[in-house]
């Protein structure tokens, strides 16, 4: 168990939010879209120029631009296991 | 009973404007909120009981903050109006993002019945909902429906009647953010109520809320009502952030929304819902993603659909283009007949006519690429094409859905900026829609297409096709540069959020594409129509007043009279009966007397008030070596692009010049001391970037609300394209290229 940046994770790594590190416009709009400390996401992949990247979330696909994934801390799961 | 209102709300993608169209059907109203750009849809619906409801149906938003002008939208419509009921439509199968909406709509206290919609596609990915146990929890009711198929319709319509029979009062729910937050909030609606803070509108605990919440708008409502209980309250804001910044290193916002999360996770684990399948288990749409935005077929097919579209656009709508223009020169013919010579005439074929022409001959086009759009949108492809372009149009301060309007409006050289700049729609971010809109006009559309391709083949000829092909980079290389130097300068400011949501593929609905396709043209026509036609008569004017002084005119009637005395007594009788074929006598004196009338044009025009602008521009116009026939051209052309030609030929007394056919300008232009290939090229850059059409700039203002930014658009876009052309032609001199 380690807590990362969410640019950093691969495609199809999963883990759980542990903290959004941003206020402002960008802030609660990456809160309401679900992101909020306690959620479970995956990669699901990046953009043909690996930007931006493609996550699940809640039983939805998100997108975000990797500056703004740079504001979301991630704890990833060990291959495996399921939280 | 009155007639009840029911507002339908909900998360964009949650099938809310399924539901609409599947309630109303084709009564349906669109119109705008006052002073923003934000639609408003209002419809009506009956009850099986008989009673009348209003539906309107407010944007589609994620959260009832007040960051987009759709959020704002959509609260002061709740707040002000009060409609009897709220329909909170959420998408079944992503249940727990769409409630964090539901939840600010409870902490309103609105009477709110909830709509699961898309049952069935939950029950596909093996969710299965307990609706009773949901109804139970957040004590309101609610219904499993389907709204594309209109199946639980009818029950949910029957909740809402009910529940706005009941009438009751608004009942806000509490819920608990955390000790340090209740506190203040506790504090704060004391204050609120003791003083009657703007309390006939609001809640007291919701407006304590917001201030936490760091809401701008409640914020400068609440200054402006009580400037002293305002600061008082922000002081408890300012030291319950910074207790918490210290102790929990966040904000008041962040631990609220965290919190909301909360109750509603507390409320699915609570046996509501239960996955059957690993919830990262790739659905069918994922599956489709693995293809449509893999990194080396992805763009390819894209490139592909972007074609597909541009073609369907421009192509198929050739024949009801056509159809339209058949029309209008049949009405054309016939005014021509049947009304005496004069201005009365003139004005009624080359102002209204040709007017009307202009605004509907764009009709198909704008119907056959909202059409194309639709699909794309409703299909869920648009925000793929969005996340895959997302990455280049960024460096230009843009969003991946500008690359759409782009395309329509002459990146793949030949389209329109009119449907290219309502196509700018699909784009919900204020600054980079803005951008987009301002900078689409520079794309090489087919009005322009007929100018560069005679200035090319006269003076270029040897190499026409690359230097058309160049033109084309380079109208994108400008476009993206201007958009980068607009979001420099006067729309300067941090790109908007880019996070979206990336829908299920789904296969659009027949019918909502067409009343989708509808509503928009329908809009065109309505809003752009009227003023289209007044600035068509305008430009009319300009290049008919004043008319030629009488003696002129006299002049060029005995001149007139002297060839047809000259003339062969056969020949005059043959071209009066309009004998056919012409015998050559005939042909030598109609050739005569045509030659006269294109002067008298030509003189009729350079004393028109456009000539004299004309005219009077050669003062500055010199700089990129344009003389006043070119200066008038390019006047008319404000009207739409294509009318450069036809001007031109009559400034230099050619008559009627036809855009398709072009020999007999070209060999005049290539024969006249004053054209180069160097003036050939200033002219070039200068039509290809100047001040957008009329029609485009009328567009341009209704899409960003104000006519502030069509008249930008006209100054802007002249003041660079004469920059650029003067660079060009004195830069070409310097050079030595003017030989």
């Amino acid at each position: 168990m380690s807590a990362i940046l969410l640019r950093a994770m691969q495609k199809d790594q999963s883990g759980t939010i542990t903290a959004v590190k941003v206020g402002g416009e960008l802030g609660r709009r990456i809160r309401e879209m679900g992101m909020v400390p306690g959620t479970r996401i995956t990669i699901m992949g990046r953009a043909p120029l690996f930007d931006p990247v493609a996550i699940r979330i809640m039983g939805g696909t998100l997108t975000l631009r990797n500056n703004e994934a740079d504001h979301i801390e991630v704890e990833i799961a060990n291959p495996g296991e399921n939280l | 009973m009155a007639t009840i209102s029911i507002a339908l709300a909900g998360n964009p993608n949650s099938g809310k404007t399924t539901l609409f169209n599947t309630l109303t059907g084709a009564r349906q109203h669109v119109g705008n909120y006052p002073g923003v750009t934000v639609e408003k849809k209002e419809g009506s619906y009956t009850f099986a009981t008989g009673e009348q409801a209003t539906i309107i149906d407010l944007p589609g938003t994620y959260s009832l903050s007040a960051y987009s002008m759709e959020e704002v939208v959509a609260r002061d419509y709740l707040v002000q109006e009060k409609p009897d009921v709220v329909i909170n439509i959420t998408d079944a199968s992503n249940l727990e993002r769409n409630l964090y909406l539901s939840t600010q709509f409870l902490e309103l206290g609105v009477p709110m019945v909830i709509a699961l919609n898309m049952v069935d596609v939950a029950q596909d990915r093996g969710i299965s909902l307990d609706a009773q146990k949901l109804a139970d929890l957040l004590k309101v009711p609610v219904i499993p429906i389907i709204a594309r198929s209109g199946k639980g319709t009818a029950e949910l319509m029957a909740a809402a009647l009910e529940l706005a029979k009941e009438n009751a009062a608004w009942n806000p729910l509490h819920i608990s953010y955390g000790e340090d937050v209740d506190l203040a909030l506790q504090t704060m609606t004391e204050r609120i109520t003791a003083a009657g803070f703007m309390t006939e509108n609001y809640a007291p605990r919701w407006l304590a809320l917001k201030y936490l919440e760091g809401d701008n708008q409640i914020r400068k409502k609440g200054r402006a009502y009580n400037p002293a209980l305002d600061a008082e309250l922000q002081e408890i804001v300012t030291t319950v952030s910074a207790h918490l910044d210290k102790t929990m290193e966040a904000h008041p916002e962040a631990i609220i929304a965290d919190h909301r999360y909360g109750y509603i996770k507390s409320v699915l684990r609570q046996e509501v819902i239960t996955h059957k399948f690993d919830v990262d288990r790739l659905h069918a749409s994922d599956r489709i993603d693995k293809i449509l935005t893999n990194r080396f077929a992805g763009p390819i097919i894209m490139l592909g659909v972007l074609m597909g579209l541009y073609k369907f656009t421009f192509t198929y709508s050739e024949l009801p283009v056509a159809w339209f223009e058949a029309f209008f020169g049949w009405l054309g013919t016939n005014v021509e007949t049947l009304l005496p010579d004069g201005h009365l005439k003139s004005m009624i074929i080359s102002g209204v006519i040709d007017g009307m022409g202009g605004v509907l001959g764009f009709v198909p086009m704008i119907m056959f690429m909202f059409f194309g759009i639709a699909i794309l949108e409703d299909s869920g492809y648009l925000a793929r094409v969005a996340f895959m372009m997302d990455r280049v149009f960024r460096i230009f301060g843009l969003h991946g859905s500008s690359v759409m309007p782009y395309i329509v409006s002459g990146g793949i050289a030949g389209g329109c900026a009119v449907p290219g700049v309502m196509a700018a729609r699909t784009l919900r971010s204020p600054r980079e829609r803005l951008a987009t809109l301002l900078t689409v006009s520079f794309m090489n559309c087919g009005a322009k297409l007929p100018v560069l391709a005679l200035l090319t083949a006269t003076f270029f000829a040897e190499n026409q096709a690359q230097l058309m092909f160049l033109l084309t980079l380079l109208a994108w290389v400008v476009a993206l540069l201007a958009a980068k130097f607009l979001r420099l300068t006067v729309l300067r400011g941090d790109s908007t959020p880019f996070l979206m949501e990336l829908p299920p593929y789904r296969f659009p609905t027949f019918r909502g594409l067409i009343i989708h396709t509808w509503e928009r043209t329908w809009q065109y026509i309505k809003k752009a129509g009227t003023i289209i036609l007044t600035i068509s008569i305008l430009i009319w004017a300009m290049m008919t007043f004043p008319g030629l002084p009488a003696s002129e005119e006299d002049n060029f009637t005995r001149q007139h009279q002297e060839i047809l005395t000259a003339s062969p007594g056969p020949a005059r009788e043959a071209l009066k009966n309009e004998a056919s074929p012409l015998p050559e006598e005939a042909l030598q004196l109609k050739k005569k007397l045509t030659a006269l009338d294109s002067e008298q044009a030509g003189r009729a025009l350079r004393h028109s008030l456009a000539g004299r602008i004309g005219t009077a521009m050669e003062t500055v116009s010199w700089l990129p070596g344009f003389d006043w026939r070119t200066n008038i051209a390019l006047v008319g052309g404000f009207a739409a692009k294509e009318v450069i030609i036809a001007t031109l030929g009559t400034a230099y007394s050619l008559g009627e010049t036809d855009p398709e056919d072009t020999a007999s300008l070209s060999e005049t232009l290539a024969r006249d001391p004053h054209w180069n290939p160097l003036v050939a090229m200033a002219l070039i850059v200068f039509v290809m970037f100047y001040a957008p059409c009329f029609v485009t700039v009328v567009c341009i203002s209704r899409e960003s609300g104000s006519w502030k930014w069509g008249l930008f658009a006209i100054c802007f876009n002249t003041a660079f394209a004469f920059s650029l052309a003067t660079l060009v032609y004195q830069g070409g001199k310097v050079l030595g290229l003017a030989g």
